[in-house]
């Protein structure tokens, strides 16, 4: 697929939640006929979301793969037992898909990897990847990565002075492309504790896979009944969804060449199908914002962490 | 057990005072943070200046203690000169070694201070002898500390499997996330560990008294819990305040409580642990003083090869300083997961 340089590719994050996997083969049928570039899969939370194991992923990604879309296989951002450090060797020894790593466990296999197989196409430092200046993504070239997805919290003017387009961090493997998290609930905290569980009064080893019944999380509201955030298993999300819909031309400026969506139960094909329309199609932003408000999204609309506010802001960009 | 085999003792030290009382009451070593948000504990009135540093070193040194850097946050990316001159600032004042989580920091470091021993922060998030590996591979790095989320038997399979000495912590608020990897006071304040060195900062909290006695604390004006009266006060960290989930107001996160270990001890110095960790740069010289001298007794008691248990002094002693005068072993008991 080519990309002109004003184009914003849009990649689709990896799936946050347990879905039954009717729903899951019905999302992806509609990713396989979106806007969508690329695709990252794999479950990233919790290893005890056991439907799908790494055969069903590589199966899956091999179809997405021959719908025309780019793959990538994710490790898991909290890795703490060895049958998740297997896995997680699993998908950052395999050569078949591109690999996003989760943590440093999975930094040290690609780095050996790469060293083993020059010439071993680079990976995807991924959002929770401790990545805050240009020094620390230059150290992460250095392993093999050509492509950065920022931690959430990391402000556009930050993201702009780290990797400019002007003059990219570039490694062994390549210049290092930027990819923004635009939309979506956003992934803040992860623990060894199970909220879900906990909520529920079970014990992790015991939790009975509550987290299936919540397509997007679990909200988590104020004293005042305000939406706050969402238990997701061992992860605690945001509420509100991060949306950078008006923000297009200060990620390009920002050296942005992609961007993420992170999966929620409604609407998703429709916003993956608008924010290609605002950022690569001339369609207006206020429009569209208006018809994203119609589908019935998980929680409201907030953009703070991208101008160096509180993330659950909604500044004007 | 042999001598050589007792552990360290780690203890905080947010003042000159608090430091010389650490090392009075029989802590190994120290770890003090500069007056900038370089550390993890970027609070006002709080950490050293040159001076000061200089001051500590000494007063260490003379006794055969050491003193830590903690260099723990990330270098912003808008100017990353403090955290270089950090590093140089360790350097030439004669700590004895740098905490650090940053792979920026820690690149410059080996560069440019090649002979400074480097201990990885647990703001670094290493979960795994995997992830320990890397940074000791890597970076050189001498020591790990461990996140605060690991059961017994997954430390001591970290440490079966790694050649860097593993440190964790003993006693102190606990995170119930994993440290390093929390944007949840960023996602309120706009100020997080990671980028400023604080959580829940005292700027963002903002107390509202109640016509029925009662108070309403709240953080960037979230409302993080609502004290009845008759109900003990807080500290309103965010993670840590009574929220509603399906109509349930409860805890959702983690009681206001702090992580004891000292139940655990001769398991944790049979599994290989090199240090322990107390956590409280941001609490009083009285408290680093107490909480030292408990912890002394106990590593002592527990390396002496006598039978070891938890004497109720210790336990007593702790809990006047424990967060809501609550205790828990935390991740390293399985339940609490």
């Amino acid at each position: 697929m080519t990309q002109d340089d004003k184009t914003l590719a849009l990649t689709v994050g990896p799936l946050q939640y347990w879905w039954a996997r009717p729903a899951m083969m019905a999302f992806y049928a509609e990713i396989a006929e979106s806007q969508a570039q690329r695709v990252v899969l794999g479950e990233v939370v919790c290893s005890r979301r056991n439907e799908y194991k790494f055969d069903d992923w590589v199966d899956l990604a091999r179809d997405l793969k021959a719908a025309g879309k780019e793959v990538v296989l994710a490790t898991q951002a909290l890795v703490m037992s060895e049958a998740e450090l297997r896995t997680m060797r699993r998908i950052a020894e395999q050569d078949e898909f591109a690999v996003e790593a989760g943590d440093a466990s999975a930094l040290r296999v690609l780095w050996q990897a790469a060293q083993a197989r020059p010439g071993r196409a680079g990976f995807t430092v991924g959002p929770h990847v401790n990545v805050y200046s240009r020094e620390a993504l230059q150290e992460h070239a250095l392993l093999g990565a050509t492509r950065w997805v920022p931690p959430l919290e990391l402000a556009l003017d930050a993201i702009a002075r780290i990797n400019p387009g002007a003059s990219r961090v570039a490694g062994p493997a390549g210049e290092v492309q930027t990819e923004v998290f635009v939309f979506g609930r956003m992934p803040l905290a992860f623990s060894a504790r199970c909220f879900t569980a906990r909520h529920h009064r079970l014990n992790k080893d015991e939790c009975e896979f509550r987290c299936q019944a919540d397509a997007d999380g679990l909200l988590l509201k104020t004293g005042e009944g305000d939406a706050f955030l969402v238990l997701n298993g061992i992860q605690t999300q945001s509420a509100a969804l991060h949306c950078l819909l008006d923000e297009g031309q200060a990620l390009r400026a920002a050296g942005a060449q992609a961007v993420r969506l992170s999966p929620c139960s409604r609407g998703f094909a429709r916003v993956l199908a608008l924010f290609d329309g605002v950022y690569n199609r001339g369609l207006d932003a206020t429009v569209a914002r208006s018809e994203m408000l119609e589908l019935g999204l998980p929680g409201a609309l907030v953009n703070g962490f991208a101008h160096r506010q509180a993330g659950m802001q909604a500044a004007t960009a | 057990m042999s001598i050589s085999a007792k552990p360290a003792l780690v203890c905080p030290a947010g003042s000159l005072r608090a430091l010389t009382l650490a090392i009075d009451a029989g802590a190994d070593a120290v770890y003090l943070g500069l007056k900038d948000a370089t550390n993890a504990r970027n609070f006002a009135g709080l950490n050293f200046d040159d001076a000061q540093v200089r001051e500590g070193v000494r007063y260490a040194h003379a006794r055969g203690r050491q003193v830590l850097m903690a260099l723990n946050t990330y270098a912003d990316a808008r100017d990353i000169g403090p955290w270089q001159r950090a590093v140089d600032r360790a350097a030439e004042l004669g700590a004895d070694a740098l905490i650090v989580g940053d792979t920026a920091v820690m690149a410059y470091a080996r560069r440019v201070q090649p002979q400074m021993r480097l201990h990885l922060s647990v703001q670094a998030s290493a979960t795994t002898y995997e992830a320990i590996e890397f940074y000791r591979e890597r970076y050189g790095i001498s020591r790990a500390v461990l996140p605060r989320v690991l059961t017994m038997q997954q430390v001591a399979h970290v440490i079966r499997n790694t050649s860097a000495e593993i440190e964790v912590f003993g006693f102190g608020s606990l995170c119930v996330m994993v440290e390093g990897r929390c944007a949840l006071s960023s996602y309120v304040t706009g100020q997080s560990p990671n980028t400023a060195g604080v959580c829940s900062p005292p700027s963002a909290v903002r107390w509202e008294e109640k016509g029925d006695g009662g108070v309403d604390a709240r953080l960037g004006g979230v409302l993080i819990d609502h004290y009845a009266a008759d109900e003990p006060r807080g500290y309103p960290t965010l993670c840590k305040g009574r929220f509603d989930v399906q109509g349930e107001r409860d805890y959702a996160l983690e009681e206001p409580t702090s992580l004891n270990t000292l139940a655990m001890l001769p398991q944790l110095i049979e599994a290989g642990v090199k240090a322990f960790k107390i956590e409280g740069r941001q609490r009083s010289p009285s408290y680093v003083a107490e909480v030292t001298r408990v912890w002394r007794a106990a590593i002592d008691a527990a390396t002496s090869g006598a039978r070891y248990s938890v004497q109720p002094g210790w336990s007593a002693q702790l809990t006047r300083w424990a967060e809501g005068q609550q205790h828990t072993l935390g991740a390293y008991d399985r339940p609490w997961r």
